[in-house]
């Protein structure tokens, strides 16, 4: 992909964050915040490439250290958000 | 199925057979700081460039899916299937790299097994092992209360992420396939790493002065150095200057200097904020993470990257926006930081002696039963006193008696968007019987009872009527106009956040109940039963 329409996704892909956002209901925005913190962890695409390398044996070992990180992140992101969301379940009787 | 698994094989067969003269792989330890591609490392990063279309469309399908997991967030029916979509996206973008880049081994003279790499294969799902068990145990075990410091610890987590893929990016240029034509690491990568060490960096940095400052562990007022705003713009067009020079000498120097000062730029930045600005920093370190994930997608062309980043870089600014919205202040003068320092010093003099009642728990659960309506204010000082299950027990025994209990929330009532609604949500507390400011703030001249636990600045009337005041325009509760006040508090000693005193203390119809809001709302519950 060349950087024009690397540039155009991102630009759209803001446009797109912009009105869902805004779409969040405020009593949910501690998930919101706890959720995107467990997608922004795609950033550990980038960490498994640099720790399958074998071309620098450092980048290697930086890009596992950053697997640890990221993979804290997505479960404990995803978990806690699931476990917020749980407890927004609609009362049944009333 | 079938033509992923023919896609992937194909993908295995593309990786460059072993050449004789390929250099036997070094040990681990090796050090081997930049590294001088040669004509074969340079085949194999345009090998590596090419990312097949079906793991392109994958990414594509891995962003479409987060993009769903926000919207699932427009309701609380369907959020948690959106959590879910959310999960299937991580997922599918994470298999797809483990396909893609699958470690390899090129043989040597020594032995001559070429495919897959299993050891190497073997420490990345431990890596990822290692880190699912930290992530489970810690959302598991975690109180509803602690919920910002823990969103605070995980920005840092990221952002150090960032940081670290960008040097692997910067040390292993062909691994990223961003290596140009004559050898060097391609400018445009160069800026796009460049961006996302520095947004990363700040991220830890100032995430990790965040976690402190809510966790108790360091003051939650400003520290104010001399100067600071100098040395923050000087540092900043410094890094900017350096990411603009790196794109004409990728030294090891450059990068490292961008590094280490974007670290100091991070906690300069956050250490002068106070306490109660917390929801906007931490909405705003949010957006930070997201943007340096989207710069790194930029070195990697990876869409779901992209997407993501973009997606959570405007999540967070939006979150920043409605916070400082909500306290009627600029961004910049949140971000510039020192609020509270000098109100307190002003506010103090002018503190003069006025009288007010007292109250105890007996008279309030009196009239909390005689009432017709009740609307709950919660803010941060039931969070600190863990008092929402007690309190959501009180309403349920009003609701016995017959009385309309609502609860109230005031955007920036916590220390992080949305702080009260989840802590009600954990108490059982029904999402609706929950209101926002908007929605509810015309009801109080109707109510019987506004009954305050924890919050102070989001009920004062100064907001509306005193032009002077440091919260002066910030929208608030009407409890003025409420028939009865109840306000807990734990001493009439301390003032709120923005250090200024608040006339609802001593208007006649406000009785103080004095004590640690969780207690007295037990005591309430007692005399309720009784």
């Amino acid at each position: 992909m060349d950087f024009i329409s690397i540039l155009s996704i991102f630009v759209l892909a803001c446009f797109v964050g912009y009105y869902v956002v805004w779409s969040v209901t405020p009593a949910l925005h501690t998930p919101l915040m706890a959720v995107t913190n467990a997608i922004s962890s795609v950033i550990i695409v980038g960490a498994l490439v640099a720790a399958a390398t074998s071309g620098s044996p450092i980048a290697k070992w930086l890009g596992l250290g950053a697997v640890v990180m990221a993979s804290v992140n997505i479960f404990g992101g995803f978990a806690v958000t699931a476990r917020m969301l749980a407890m927004y379940k609609k009362k049944e009787k009333k | 199925m079938l033509s992923f698994l023919s896609a992937a094989a194909a993908t295995l067969q593309a990786y460059p057979e072993p050449t004789p003269a390929a250099p036997p792989a070094g040990p681990l330890t090796e050090i081997v700081p930049v590294p001088l591609p040669t004509g074969a490392h340079v085949g194999e990063a345009l090998a590596h460039a090419a990312t097949p279309s079906w793991a392109m469309l994958a990414y594509l399908v891995a962003g479409v899916l987060f993009i769903l997991a926000l919207r699932g967030l427009s309701h609380p029916t369907t959020s948690r299937e959106g959590n879910r979509y959310g999960m299937a996206g991580m997922l599918i973008a994470v298999v797809t790299t483990l396909v893609t880049h699958m470690p390899m081994k090129v043989g040597d003279a020594f032995n001559s097994y070429a495919g897959p790499d299993f050891a190497s294969l073997g420490e990345i799902l431990a890596a990822i092992a290692i880190g699912a068990v930290i992530g489970l145990v810690t959302a598991r075990r975690i109180k509803m209360t602690d919920m910002p410091q823990l969103v605070a610890a995980f920005h840092s987590l990221v952002g150090l992420a960032a940081v670290l893929v960008g040097w692997a990016a910067y040390l292993d240029p062909a691994a990223f396939g961003i290596l140009g034509g004559d050898g060097l690491i391609n400018p445009v990568s160069r800026v796009e790493a460049g961006l996302g060490i520095a947004i990363g960096a700040i991220t830890f940095s100032g995430s990790v002065i965040a976690f402190l400052k809510l966790a108790g562990k360091m003051s939650g007022s400003p520290i104010l150095l001399p100067l600071r705003h100098v040395i923050n713009l000087g540092t900043l067009v410094a890094i900017l200057g350096l990411v603009g020079y790196f794109t004409m000498d990728q030294s090891l120097w450059v990068i490292a200097t961008i590094t280490v000062l974007s670290f100091i730029i991070g906690f300069l930045l956050i250490i002068p904020i106070g306490g109660a600005d917390m929801p906007v920093v931490v909405s705003m370190l949010n957006s930070y993470s997201g943007w340096a994930a989207a710069a790194m997608g930029f070195t990697l062309h990876n869409s779901a990257m992209i997407i993501t980043g973009a997606l959570v870089g405007s999540s967070g600014a939006i979150l920043s926006y409605i916070m400082c919205k909500a306290m009627n202040r600029g961004f910049l003068s949140v971000i510039a930081g020192g609020f509270g320092a000098e109100a307190a010093a002003s506010g103090g003099a002018a503190k003069e002696q006025r009288p007010w009642k007292q109250g105890s728990a007996d008279d309030a659960a009196f009239m909390l039963k005689q009432a017709e309506s009740v609307i709950i204010i919660p803010g941060y000082g039931m969070a600190v006193a863990q008092a929402q299950h007690a309190l959501r027990e009180m309403g349920d025994h009003l609701k016995k008696e017959g009385v309309s209990v609502k609860y109230a929330i005031h955007p920036v009532a916590g220390r992080m968007p949305g702080h009260m609604n989840v802590l009600l949500a954990e108490a059982n507390v029904p999402y609706d019987e929950v209101f926002e400011l908007e929605d509810i703030n015309s009801e109080f001249a109707q109510c019987d009872v506004a009954f305050i636990i924890g919050a102070n600045d989001v009920v004062n009337p100064a907001a509306k009527t005193d032009k002077s005041s440091p919260i002066y325009g910030m929208p608030v509760f009407d409890v003025d106009k409420a028939k009865q006040v109840f306000f807990i508090k734990r001493s009439m000693g301390g003032v709120g956040y923005a250090g200024v005193d608040n006339d609802v203390f001593y208007m006649d119809q406000t009785m103080m109940l004095l004590a640690d809001a969780k207690k007295m709302v037990e005591d309430i519950n007692k005399a309720l039963d009784a």
